[in-house]
């Protein structure tokens, strides 16, 4: 197999702005998104991640605004999450430049809605963002359940269950992010992922808890996703993406390294 | 020089567009990018580019809405022979047919129908997503400078589909994926790209040049 893993940097964006900070040198504003995905765009990244959380709709616009001026620079594959509630929404931000959407509550609310965007836009274009958080007790067997509102509220769904009812609407790809891992920096939960991973025939994108580049070689080889997400490691300049690349690939993991 | 990209409601035509603007400026191109939905345009134009996500069969039919534009892309690639570049499903429409969800009839440029891809390894994902590298099956002019094989530059992937060509002689460059899936596809003035140029970096933007240059 010649595919390789893929290393993807995550922006979370509010009003336009990037939140938390990006920890760049040379970097004129680093609180625009747009300077961010160049800088991650020279490092190698294989894809790009904007999540829009913006709380009010008023400033749902400023998202179309930075993905058009990202595509006009970076010349790489870009997914955009947050606030994907209809065909609208996929249909404006892949005119902006967009190349995938990750749907997240709405595929909660309304599973249907990814049947309709993945027959209107293409399978490889919906991915379905998973947030789980573990529930079976100590001794029990591994149970993890869908959360939303950033794991506030439980919904009763199973994870692994409803991450094969996705597939089988249309999702080309899922982002499993662990609510237990997400910014603790102590790694993925490479169980949630490896469930979820072997039970679907499309790709999974790990997610949540990364704190150094072996939770990321872990996360291809435990947990069994073929492509990596992370945030805090790079924004903060812990690691580069080219450092994270090499280091993988010094591990066995097939690397894009051009 | 005046390039018409098909804007048919399908396909990420902004970073298309962009694209081929910093190919044609790197290169010291003079090359006027039209994104364009008039088929006087396309019939017009010295290049013409036709995107595509999405299925085979709406791409098919959204190609058919614009009026005249299925004749204006025939009259510009078939009748004035000027250079023509398919991407992603755009490459896939240049085939037969496509037997994706139901069966459509294609352009007919490339013999070979649309299939689902059967890697032999079961363990592969479906669809393949992210950057593999190419083996050049025919040399061509499109691939003018730029390294393939297993040490030569990545290209983006996203297809759970692709043309099984049927003549070797149109089959430019392949990927491995759990066996030979066809990557590039060309004849006479007609190209087509499985993977999607305008987000392969180095080696797209590269391939995007030589396209502007071509002189088929």
């Amino acid at each position: 197999m010649t595919l390789k893993a893929r290393v993807i940097p995550c922006l979370d964006v509010k009003d336009g702005r990037v939140v938390k900070g990006v920890n760049f040198l040379d970097l004129v504003d680093a609180g625009d998104p747009v300077e961010a995905a160049k800088a991650y765009d020279l490092a190698g990244a294989d894809e790009l991640c904007f999540l829009d959380i913006t709380a009010s709709s008023d400033n749902r616009e400023t998202i179309f605004d930075v993905v058009a001026r990202t595509a006009d620079h970076c010349f790489m594959p870009l997914t955009v999450g947050g606030g994907v509630r209809a065909v609208a929404d996929i249909r404006k931000l892949l005119l902006a430049g967009a190349d995938k959407v990750s749907i997240n509550s709405a595929a909660v609310n309304n599973p249907d809605f990814v049947a309709e965007a993945a027959d209107k836009f293409g399978n490889q274009c919906i991915v379905v963002s998973i947030d789980a958080k573990k529930v079976s007790a100590a001794g029990e067997a591994n149970r993890w359940e869908i959360f939303t509102h950033g794991g506030r509220n439980p919904t009763g769904i199973d994870a692994v269950d409803f991450a094969q009812r996705m597939v089988e609407r249309g999702a080309g790809e899922l982002l499993v992010t662990s609510m237990d891992r997400d910014g603790t920096k102590v790694g993925y939960d490479l169980e949630l992922t490896r469930a979820i991973a072997d039970s679907v025939r499309v790709p999974v994108i790990a997610s949540g808890g990364v704190g150094d580049l072996d939770d990321l070689v872990a996360g291809v080889k435990q947990g069994h996703a073929t492509a990596v997400l992370a945030a805090s490691i790079f924004h903060f300049g812990t690691y580069t993406v080219a450092e994270a690349k090499r280091y993988m690939a010094d591990h066995g993991i097939a690397m894009r390294l051009d | 020089m005046r390039v018409a990209i098909i804007d048919y409601g399908s396909g990420n035509l902004r970073s298309a567009t962009k694209a081929f603007e910093r190919a044609a400026r790197e290169a010291g191109i003079d090359a006027a990018i039209e994104l364009t939905d008039k088929p006087d345009i396309v019939a017009a134009a010295d290049r013409v580019v036709l995107p595509g996500v999405g299925a085979y069969a709406d791409c098919r039919a959204g190609l058919k809405v614009v009026s005249g534009m299925n004749e204006a892309l025939i009259e510009a690639v078939e009748t004035k022979a000027r250079p023509f570049l398919g991407i992603c499903v755009g490459m896939q429409l240049m085939s037969s047919r496509g037997l994706e969800k139901t069966t459509t009839e294609g352009l007919g440029w490339i013999k070979g129908d649309v299939v689902e891809m059967t890697p032999s390894d079961p363990e592969l994902k479906i669809p393949q997503i992210g950057w593999n590298t190419l083996e050049l099956a025919t040399p061509h002019p499109l691939f003018d400078g730029i390294p393939t094989g297993p040490d030569g530059l990545h290209a983006y992937f996203v297809h759970s589909y692709h043309l099984a060509a049927t003549n070797p002689a149109e089959v430019i460059a392949t990927t491995d994926y759990g066996g030979a899936m066809t990557a590039f596809v060309g004849r006479d003035n007609m190209a087509g790209s499985q993977f999607h140029p305008e987000k392969s970096q180095k080696l797209g933007l590269a391939l995007i040049s030589n396209f502007l240059r071509w002189k088929p």
